[in-house]
């Protein structure tokens, strides 16, 4: 009857999302009056997550799983949760398990409410918040099958810490062909991601060219941030797709997002708004994303973001 | 090679989002409805595969009469025909179920979806079909080459992409990147005349519920006005960050 939660890892390291999906279920089944077990791929030492209220943890260690499959993850959990007796199982919003979460859902005869924001409003039925028209409204939803698939946004929850201890245990269950094989993987392993930033930089046509982007790319190293950018400048071909973010590009749902040069078109404030703190640099006092943000400097980027790197390098070396 | 594209119906981007009904349903007032942008770009990949490769294109929508415009909108573009599913959409499982049937009924070799609608965000229609109809799935697909019964295709991950190969039947949750903003196509006249005379069929639902239920919208919450901070003062803005907001 546990509550099951899929938490992810990257060369055998838990993702942030992993704990924050943990610190979620933690809350779940504090509602239901259960346990938490967590299902782990690959991770060599998963104790951290009893720190994130996991009770039990479920190793599975195989080598076919060394590259992510959709098909093959989701019949793992498939049958972590079928053992354990689970009713609820989350999981993250990464890529990944946005990927096998649907999967799942067919394999469980589940309902899946993905985008959740925050612990269940209700546990009969049992009713979650997820944001729906791309931020611009959230969606109050019930599921109504007997097994319950949760997709929890990242950063929507915040990590729980839990003075708890897991237990481990060995799990081998059967992978199916997964049918999709892995080729390459084309991945900056240096580079903060959209997905798992603390801090976003995204720069938009106001800075003229591609030619520019040192000192975006220079902000964001100061900061620890990921650089992003706006639809135009990923049409323009100055940034790569990857970069995008908006309504039809990447959701960004970082503490602290800055704006440079970008107007803030509908869309694109569609796919920031679940970011917590917006700070905005534009030279035109009348651009929609100052009634969007927390913090605006109306100036030339040009001159504002090398002034604020020389400020940041300040602060950081006077509080280090 | 088959090639069924799921359209789904839905707000342009620009729309104001407003609701009715005691918030329980979306407020069409004034709303123009367009192809979902996700689908629309595997919709011109099709296209590519029917011109370059003699890809047959089928599009299809599960949703009410009013949805009609949209799929004939497809059709003017040069699907050679689309189907209309007769209920009203409910939910991301219900939806798949319904395009499970219509998959399996045509014996489509290809199967192209939105990695989801700019309207609900599900983000499950595509996944969930391909369970159900026992193909391969890529989602957040940027790259889709197919020869024969072996297809390539390219998935946005965190931070990166991969590579992958798999094979037909396949279904694929598409975005920008499939093809770009600037291959996408307006119809043109002689496309919109003739998208009247292709076939539009309407079939009955035959799934009756659905796995979640929409209670209820709500708006976010009014946002403060903005603190400007001085160009020539970015001391504060720093200070700011550090001490009020706490996120730096």
């Amino acid at each position: 009857m546990s509550v099951l939660v899929y938490t992810e890892s990257e060369n055998g390291k838990f993702k942030k999302t992993a704990l924050e999906v943990a610190s979620y279920a933690k809350a779940v089944a504090n509602q239901l009056g259960t346990t938490v077990t967590a299902v782990a791929v690959n991770v060599a030492d998963a104790s951290e997550l009893g720190n994130y209220g996991v009770d039990k943890v479920l190793n599975v260690s195989n080598s076919t799983l060394d590259k992510f499959n959709a098909r093959s993850y989701a019949a793992v959990i498939k049958e972590a949760a079928q053992k354990e007796g689970a009713k609820i199982v989350v999981v993250s919003q990464s890529a990944d398990s946005k990927y096998l979460a649907p999967v799942l859902a067919v394999g469980l005869e589940a309902g899946y409410a993905s985008n959740v924001v925050e612990a269940p409003l209700n546990t009969a039925p049992f009713t979650v918040k997820r944001t729906a028209f791309t931020n611009k409204a959230f969606n109050i939803t019930t599921i109504d099958t007997d097994v319950k698939v949760v997709g929890v946004s990242n950063n929507s929850f915040g990590l729980v810490e839990n003075s708890g201890s897991a237990s481990a245990e060995d799990f081998s269950p059967a992978i199916p062909d997964a049918g999709v094989t892995v080729q390459s993987v084309d991945k900056a392993t240096d580079k903060v991601t959209i997905a798992d930033a603390e801090i976003v930089v995204s720069a938009g046509r106001g800075m003229k060219g591609p030619e520019n982007w040192g000192m975006i790319e220079e902000l964001a190293d100061v900061l620890g941030a990921a650089t992003a950018c706006s639809k135009p400048v990923s049409d323009l071909g100055w940034r790569p797709h990857g970069e995008h973010v908006g309504q039809t590009g990447k959701p960004v749902a970082s503490n602290l997002y800055i704006a440079i040069g970008i107007s803030g078109a509908i869309q694109h404030l569609a796919g920031i708004n679940a970011s917590k703190v917006k700070v905005v640099v534009n030279t035109d006092p009348e651009a929609p994303f100052f009634k969007a943000a927390d913090y605006g400097v109306v100036g030339d980027a040009f001159e504002v973001v090398p002034a604020l790197i020389e400020k940041l390098k300040a602060f950081k070396a006077a509080n280090a | 090679m088959k090639i069924l594209v799921c359209i789904s119906h839905v707000p342009d981007t620009t729309s104001k989002i407003n609701f009715t009904d005691g918030d329980s349903k979306f407020d069409t007032n004034g709303v123009q409805f367009v192809i979902n942008p996700n689908d629309e770009f595997g919709l011109t990949r099709a296209m590519w595969f029917k011109e370059k490769q003699g890809a047959s294109v089928d599009v299809v929508n599960v949703g009410g009469a009013e949805t009609e415009p949209t799929l004939r909108k497809a059709l003017a573009i040069g699907a050679d025909s689309a189907i209309r599913v007769n209920t009203e959409a409910k939910d991301g499982f219900q939806v798949a179920k319904e395009l499970a049937k219509v998959a399996k009924d045509g014996g489509y070799d290809l199967v192209i979806a939105g990695r989801e609608s700019i309207d609900y965000n599900g983000g499950m229609v595509p996944g969930m079909l391909a369970e159900l109809t026992n193909a391969n799935y890529v989602t957040n697909c940027i790259s889709l080459e197919v020869e024969g019964v072996n297809a390539t295709a390219v998935r946005e991950i965190d931070g990166g992409k991969e590579t992958v190969t798999t094979s037909l039947p396949l279904v694929i949750g598409g975005q920008k990147g499939l093809v770009e903003e600037t291959d996408l196509r307006i119809p043109n006249m002689r496309g919109i005349m003739m998208a009247r005379k292709k076939p539009l069929n309407v079939v009955e639902a035959t799934t009756s519920g659905s796995e979640t239920t929409s209670v209820k919208f709500e708006k976010p919450a009014p946002k403060g006005a903005v603190t400007l901070v001085d160009a020539g003062n970015l001391d504060e803005l720093v200070s700011l960050l550090h001490n009020e907001a706490k996120v730096i």
